[in-house]
């Protein structure tokens, strides 16, 4: 069985700027899978190479197995691509701009299927009006929707959900992980990592241009071992040697950063010697979100300044 | 082959959907330049022995449209889907540099030969000019469409903004075209301009156009088609070249 993606040695240089810095990626048929990193770190770039949109400086691409620049035609037959701009053509219909790509693909006769993709994006009713009649999240849809004219093995979506409201986010994502079901590949850049770890096998993180983490969520998880603990005391005094584990301090509640599960009976233990009691106590577990910053090295910056751009 | 005639397809739609601004207002345009100048020259000038000036004028005139619209449909559709981003659908797709090229000038002629079409049809009306040869007629709006709808798509890949589009328009193809020989025959300018105009290939493709009315011409149709000819295959190969290298669309 093909590859859905191979990317080996990928670089890619704009002038003095190393977008991507040798990167090698295997993305297996059927998986869900998801490119992370901060603005900049080289996810559309990458993504762009895959689909020809860009040509890379050095190393090489593949879509199940077809080169993207030797072999571009087949590559490209097997690629969807959900752009991460909203674009469209003002001078077409919903329904004209999907008959329109389907025979960029070779394909004619293609309304049956069309008919389908419109009725599952809930399209239908706006199939006939001009793309610049259609308020943004329409115009997404139809973006997903072209990307899926052709029925791709692959569907790459470059921030398929960056500004669009909660309820569209929803359907988009239940239609997505159905194709996903259905056999298909998907590939995805997010800046919301709960949505990266709600619906993903794997994930690479992209730092400036490399793939720092590449693994699947669970694995990368476990490998950032710190957990975190909330405790509500009485007396409300954190002994002393407890100190430097501390690392917030909310509303009658001690926050403290431990280096893993071990490191609890310590705690107890320090607490029973100072004669202090527990009146509460949570256990934390780490989510994406903190293994993306302590590997990504992006620590200190907030979840909205730093995700929700 | 699908791929190829639906870009074709979606280039004429596009321009066909704006038709009063791409094919309407070009041929009020050359009418107004029609009415004005033949008023004014007609008793004055006789370009050629026994043929009155505006029976003169009407060919170049019809020609100059051709060209400039063929210009216009491939440059200020590529400039439009680059500024607004939808040219990625085009690049995403497996269309080759090939398909894409000869959509975008096969587009350039239809709307050239549309608009000529249209601006003759209605001069008929009002003006007596008689095509003497429908082949050389035909050919040379053809190729001349070609040649500009090439030159266009080189432009429009060239050029990243407007402005820019609008400088290479004005500063270029215009002049080009005014002193091609539209207004006048060359015969009657002083010998250092008529070397000069030898030089502009806009000269040869209004000559040869203008024999296939007249049987009378500055120069030899033959020469003037081979000349056109050689400035299509270069200006094809160049813009063949952007095309394959991915200049400017993918960086």
């Amino acid at each position: 069985m093909a590859l859905a993606i191979e990317v080996k040695r990928l670089r890619k240089s704009f002038g003095a700027l190393h977008a991507l810095g040798g990167v090698d990626l295997e993305i297996e048929a059927g998986e869900f899978f998801a490119l992370l990193g901060p603005n900049g770190a080289g996810k559309t770039t990458l993504i762009n190479i895959i689909a020809g949109l860009t040509l890379a400086t050095s190393g090489s691409a593949s879509v199940m197995g077809h080169d993207v620049v030797l072999d571009y035609r087949q590559a490209r037959r097997m690629l969807g691509v959900v752009p991460q701009e909203l674009v469209y053509d003002p001078f077409f219909t919903v329904r004209e701009t999907l008959t329109i790509q389907s025979g960029y693909y070779g394909l004619k006769n293609n309304e049956a299927w069309i008919e389908e993709i419109l009725h599952q994006l809930d399209l239908v009713s706006k199939a006939d009006a001009n793309m610049r009649a259609l308020s943004g999240g329409m115009k997404r849809r139809v973006l997903v929707a072209q990307s899926l004219v052709h029925k791709p093995p692959v569907i790459v979506l470059d921030e398929p959900t960056a500004g669009v409201d909660v309820e569209l986010r929803q359907g988009l994502w239940r239609f997505i992980r159905q194709l996903n079901r259905d056999g298909h590949t998907i590939v995805l850049t997010t800046h919301y990592l709960d949505e990266a770890e709600a619906l993903c096998n794997r994930v690479a993180m992209l730092k400036q241009g490399h793939i720092v983490a590449l693994d699947s969520i669970r694995n990368l998880i476990s490998s950032v071992s710190t957990c975190s603990m909330r405790l509500r005391l009485s007396p409300d005094i954190l002994p002393t040697v407890l100190q430097p584990l501390m690392s917030e301090r909310e509303e009658g509640f001690h926050i403290l950063t431990l280096n893993g599960y071990s490191q609890i009976e310590d705690v107890l233990a320090a607490l029973r010697e100072e004669k202090t009691c527990i009146l509460e106590m949570e256990i934390l577990q780490p989510d994406l979100e903190e293994v993306f910053v302590t590997i990504t090295g992006t620590a200190g910056v907030t979840r909205a300044a730093a995700f929700a751009s | 082959m699908t791929g190829f005639l639906t870009l074709l397809y979606k280039e004429l739609l596009r321009f066909w959907k704006v038709g009063f601004q791409t094919v309407f207002a070009p041929m009020v345009s050359t009418l107004l330049y029609l009415m004005i100048f033949s008023h004014v020259l007609e008793a004055q000038v006789e370009a050629f022995p026994g043929v009155a000036y505006t029976a003169f004028l009407i060919p170049g005139l019809v020609m100059m449209a051709v060209l400039q619209n063929a210009f216009a449909n491939s440059s200020s559709s590529l400039i439009q889907s680059k500024i607004t981003g939808n040219l990625v659908f085009v690049l995403l797709s497996p269309l080759s540099y090939r398909e894409i090229f000869f959509a975008y000038v096969l587009a350039s002629v239809v709307r050239g030969l549309a608009v000529g079409l249209g601006v003759y049809l209605v001069t008929v009306g009002f003006f007596d000019v008689a095509v003497a040869s429908f082949p050389w007629v035909f050919l040379f709006a053809f190729m001349g469409s070609a040649l500009l709808g090439a030159i266009g798509i080189i432009a429009g890949i060239w050029a990243d903004k407007f402005d820019q589009l609008a400088a290479f328009q004005n500063f270029v193809i215009l002049p080009l075209t005014f002193l091609s020989g539209v207004f006048y025959s060359l015969h009657s300018l002083p010998p250092f301009w008529q070397q000069l105009s030898h030089l502009n290939p806009f000269f040869y493709m209004i000559d040869g156009f203008r024999y296939g009315f007249f049987n009378a011409s500055d120069i030899s149709p033959y020469i003037s088609l081979g000349i056109v000819v050689v400035c299509f295959v270069a200006v094809s190969w160049v813009t063949l070249r952007m095309l394959k290298s991915g200049y400017k669309i993918r960086h």
